[in-house]
Parts: C-alpha cells; structure tokens; sequence
C-alpha cells in the first residue's frame, strides 16, 4: 500500500467523509428526507445539500487558493458557515 | 428514473459488483491523487507533507490558467457552431423517407471511428504538401499550414471537431422532431404560423430536452478532448493547442511531477463533477416532469 | 410544413459532403504507394496498390497490434455487460437506500477524464503486478464503460413493463428462470447496443491504452502513432491502418442502427 502515500491529514478527510456518508444513511434509515424546496433553485434532499456544501466547499477553497495567500482558516470557516446554511434552508 | 417503484433494499445485490468494480477503478486511484497532491514525492520512502502548495502554485501557474483558458474557448466555440449546425442538419433530414435510415448511417459515420483515427484522418486531409484540403486552400492562393500557424491549427481542431461531433447533435435533435406529432404542424399552419414562429412555438420545446443532453455531453467531453489534438498537432505550434487533458497528461508522464499533477487533477476533476452534477440534476428534472 | 423548405435541405447535402470528404481522403491515402503520395497532387489515385494493407497483414508488430487491443476491448466488453445488467435491472425496477446518489456517482465516473487516472492508474496496475498485460487497460477502461453501460441498459429496462415481471411471477417461474430466459431475450436488442457502445468506447481510447501497456502488449493505437521512422512519416501505411480500424464500427453499426442515438444520449431519449 505504501504506493498510495497514506498522510495523516488526508486519512482524517476521507474517514470524516466517510463517517458523514455513514450518519447520512443511518439518518436515513430512521428519519427518511423529503425533497424539499428552499433557496436553492430546486427541491433538494438532504444528500443533495451535504453534496452540494462540499462542491463549494471546495471551489471556495479553490477561489482562495488562487487569488490569495494567507488566512485559509477563515475561508474553511466560511465554508462552514456556508454549509450550515445549506443544510438548514438550502 | 421515474419514481412508481416498488421500494426493496434487496436490489442492493445487484448493484454490489458494479459497486465493488468502480470502486477499485475510481475510488482508490481517486484517493490516492488526493493523497499525491499535498506532499512532496521524491520516491515513496521520502515523502513530505506540503499541504495546499501543489494547489497554489498550479492555480498561479500561467500555463495552467493558459491551458484553462484555451479548453474554455474551444469548448465554447465547438458548442456555439456544432449546435445550430446540428439541429439545421436534423431539420433537413427527411423523415418519412426510403433514405432516412442512410442519412441517419451516414451521419452517424464519424462518431464510430476511433479518436486517434479522427486525428489521422484530418492530419492527412489538412496537410499542405499531400492533403486534399490544404492542398486546395494553397492553391487558392491563401497560405495555409496547420503545424507552423496558431490560428491555422485552431481552426483545424474547430473543423475537425465540427466533423466528429455534429453528428451527435443532428442525430438527438432529429430523433427530437420525429417525436412531435404531425397534427400540431397542421395547427400551427391554420393558425398561420411564420416558419420561425413554428420552430420556436412548436419544435423548439420539444427539442429543449433532447438538445440539454446534447450541450451537456459535448460539454464534458470536448473538457477531456486529449486524443485528436494529440495526433493532429501534438499541442502545438508551441502550446497553441495544448487542452487540459493533454497538460495533464505531459506532467503526469512526461515528467512524473506527481505532487503537482496531481493537484492539476484534483482541480479538473472538481470542474467535471460540477458540469456532472448540472448535467444530472437538469436530465433528472425532465425525467420528472 | 409537409413542403420543406430548400435551405435546411442544402444545409445537409453540404454538411454530407464535408463529412465525406476526408474518409474519402483516408481511403484513396491508403490505396496509394508513398512515391505517388509524396510525388504530384492528384484527386484520384494515380495507380491503385494493395501494398500497404499486405504490409499490415505481413507484419506481426501491425497484426499483434490489433489483436492485442481486440484482446482487452473483449475482455472489457464482458466485465462490463456481466456486472451492469443486473444493476441496471436494480436501478430500473427497484427503490432503494442511496439509489439516486450511486447513479449519479457512476455517471460521474463516465464523464471522469482519463487523464485524472494516469497517475494513479500506472502506479496500481504496477503495485498488483497486472501492468502491461491486456487485463489492465480492460479494467481500466470499465471505469467509463461499466457507467456507460448501467445508464444505457436502465434507460432501455425502463421501458419494459413490470407486469412482465409479475406475470413471471405469477406462472410460478423462479426469479433466476424468468431473468435468463425471459427478460434477457426481451432485451438482446439493447444489450446488443451496449455491447457496441463498451466495444466503441474501449477501442478507441488512446491514453490509458497508451499508459499502462509496455513492450508485449502494445495496442494498434499506439502502433498507429509509431509510424514515423527515420525516413518520415508512412502515410500511405497509417492510412491503411486507419481504415482497417474503422471497419469494425462501420460494419456492426448496421445492426444497431435503431438504438444508436439512445446509445449515444445515455439511454436518455425515447
């Protein structure tokens, strides 16, 4: 396995997606979603809104990256932040 | 996916192979770029951990933002000529006809042949010295030579583009008309209806569908376009015609950067998977209604 | 509306002769020595030569070349067809936990370019031992042909109606009786079309092809982009090459010709 290049960093991102994938199914299991309309353009479940927080997670990051140098940190948060909402009345 | 179905986790099983055959093919090398792309991999026993570097400097690095640059503008030119062309070939189709099913083949032609053949075919037909194409344009007293000359070689990927793919537009588009029934025409005409008016009241919405999936698709694939350049201009003259895909594919191989061409990847592949998740949400959307 | 309008007409007979153009090209390059090619410029062939394709069928590097790619484009077409028919049956007739999201997550692998894999591709392939062996690019091509072929298939078992299935059902059959002998014979149509997208798709990818194969199994793409020697490029020879891989496509295209747009939309129009 050593081709892989295992980091800690990286292990902590997929197992937490992978523990969020996780939750989501049980959630499902226990308390089925409905499509539901909020801000967003179209009607949405709740897998729909947690894909949709780490797509722009992502790109939000990538905007950062790009344009600036320091303070990523703020950017996560803001991600986060972002996420919640979308989660919320996404 | 219409929605009358009958709920049953059983099905699980036989999704699992499919499950267990992408995972290795996609998920593992998918997390592996991932892990590549925050280190610095001299050899795998002497890594180093550099976090978001590899993305910073690929986001600043102007060949990057070139190569970028360059897929955006041929993307956006191949879909503003290969769409209209498409559905005015379909419209010329004709439909009731002993030679529909020929026209159809024959349309259908280039879209069966291998891309590096694509490439072949259009580097012997554009070549100045033994071409027909270029040969014909020289002699029309125009100077034209693809693999010295920018815009000559931009405008031979266009065509050659044009020639591969419209057909798949024409083809949606015609399967698109054939589906309206005759007695809307026959109602636009007694209401008196322009040609245009008919297009835009009566073709037009039915064709909306078949034409999203259309753009969609020569989207994300003219994104990935990697083979015809390759063989047609190898990316030149210079990097004049140097897509995404083949950037790529000169730091992943050619060079064995991987720290940075695996960032490069990561950042590609987070744009597909939003054209993807567009491109899936609209298909779903009018399956729905 | 029945008397078409001229222009759209001429917009296809002009849009026909473009298209044809160049494969004529491709065709009367093949059927021409390198003397006549490189000597003065002439629309038809000056003499007509069959050397070029005896040169194909002579040469084992040229006919190793295409049975390699043969070898893992079968291998490939197999795998796929035998893992997405029974998802592609799930998907059609079933509701179930995440089946929107794993659609939607093959879809995404179909839409994945290669070259995102390269590296990791190279680096597996050599870590199990499989580089350079046609078992390699066929695994590494159902990354985009398994997909294919589960949106293709589900577009077309959509269609079928359940009451078949509960007819089945009702006769007494066992599920395993009524999928071999009943819904999968309903269906060779659009498994003969997807056998021919995984076909297509596999055969004529250059760069995974290109990247996981050494010495002992180099495929006729690669081959083809190897013509250049010392003395120029071969053209008459590559054209030759070219037109004995079109052939295959231009040849099975005439039996699939009624599904071939739903082949080419994802299964996706009707």
């Amino acid at each position: 396995m050593s081709w892989m290049a295992w980091t800690l960093p990286t292990a902590i991102f997929f197992t937490a997606i992978g523990l969020a994938l996780v939750g989501l199914t049980v959630l499902e299991v226990y308390r089925p979603t409905e499509r539901v309309r909020g801000f967003l353009p179209m009607a949405t479940t709740r897998g729909d809104r947690f894909f949709i927080s780490l797509l722009s997670a992502a790109f939000i990051h990538l905007l950062w990256l790009g344009l600036m140098d320091k303070g990523l940190l703020v950017v996560s948060g803001v991600s986060a932040v972002w996420a919640a909402l979308l989660m919320r009345w996404g | 996916m219409s929605s009358f179905k009958p709920k049953n986790n059983r099905a699980w099983l036989g999704v699992l192979p499919v499950l267990l055959i992408v995972a290795f093919s996609a998920v593992i090398p998918l997390m592996t770029v991932v892990n590549y792309s925050v280190q610095d991999i001299l050899d795998f026993n002497s890594r180093f951990f550099v976090g978001f570097e590899w993305y910073q400097q690929t986001l600043k690095d102007p060949r990057f933002v070139d190569a970028f640059l360059r897929q955006v503008v041929f993307s956006l030119t191949i879909l503003a000529i290969e769409v209209p062309l498409g559905v005015a070939v379909a419209k010329g189709i004709p439909k009731d006809s002993r030679f529909t099913s020929l026209i159809l083949i024959l349309l259908a032609l280039p879209l069966l042949i291998p891309w590096n053949v694509v490439g072949t075919i259009w580097q012997v037909f554009a070549r100045p010295d033994i071409g027909l194409l270029g040969w014909t344009v020289n002699a029309l007293g125009i100077p034209y030579n693809y693999t010295a000359e920018p815009l000559h070689a931009w405008l031979t990927l266009v065509a050659m583009d044009v020639w591969h793919w419209t057909s798949l537009i024409a083809l949606l588009a015609f399967a698109g008309l054939t589906s309206i029934p005759t007695p809307f025409y026959q109602a636009a005409e007694l209401d008196g209806a322009s040609r245009w008016q008919v297009f835009r009241y009566v073709e037009m919405p039915r064709l909306q569908g078949v034409l999203i999936i259309g753009v969609l698709l020569r989207l994300m694939d003219s994104f990935m376009i990697y083979t015809e350049p390759f063989v047609l201009t190898g990316g030149g003259p210079g990097n004049a015609t140097t897509m995404l895909s083949q950037h790529l594919a000169t730091m992943a191989v050619g060079q064995f950067d991987l720290g940075p061409a695996a960032a490069f990847s990561v950042i590609y592949f987070l744009f597909i998977l939003l054209f993807c998740w567009i491109f899936y949400t609209s298909v779903v959307r009018s399956d729905d209604e | 509306m029945m008397n078409r309008p001229g222009l759209s007409r001429g917009v296809l007979i002009v849009y026909g002769l473009y298209l044809l153009l160049p494969l004529y090209w491709l065709l009367s390059m093949s059927l021409r020595s390198n003397a006549d090619i490189q000597g003065s410029f002439s629309l038809l062939p000056p003499t007509l030569t069959l050397a070029n394709f005896a040169e194909i069928f002579s040469n084992p590097v040229w006919y190793e070349g295409f049975a390699n790619s043969l070898s893992y484009v079968a291998i490939n077409t197999l795998i796929s067809l035998a893992v997405a028919i029974p998802a592609a049956y799930a998907f059609s007739r079933y509701r179930f936990l995440g089946d929107k999201q794993l659609f939607f997550w093959l879809l995404t692998n179909r839409m994945a370019p290669p070259a995102v894999f390269l590296l990791p591709f190279f680096q597996l392939y050599s870590a199990v031992g499989l580089f350079d062996t046609p078992l390699a690019v066929a695994l590494a091509h159902c990354l985009f042909t398994v997909p294919l072929a589960v949106w293709i298939l589900e577009g077309f078992f959509s269609g079928v109606p359940t009451e078949l299935d509960e007819m089945a059902q009702i006769d007494g059959h066992s599920f395993l009786y009524f999928f071999m002998r009943v819904f999968l014979p309903i269906n060779r149509g659009a498994i003969g079309v997807t056998l021919f997208f995984c076909f297509m798709f596999s055969w004529v990818e250059l760069l995974l092809a290109r990247t996981l194969s050494g010495a002992s199994s180099k495929p006729i793409v690669v081959v083809m982009t190897r013509t250049v020697s010392a003395s120029g490029v071969d053209w008459g020879l590559l054209a030759a090459a070219g037109v004995l891989t079109v052939l295959p496509g231009v040849l099975v295209v005439w039996f699939v010709r009624k599904d071939l747009v739903k082949g080419f939309a994802l299964g996706r129009v009707s």
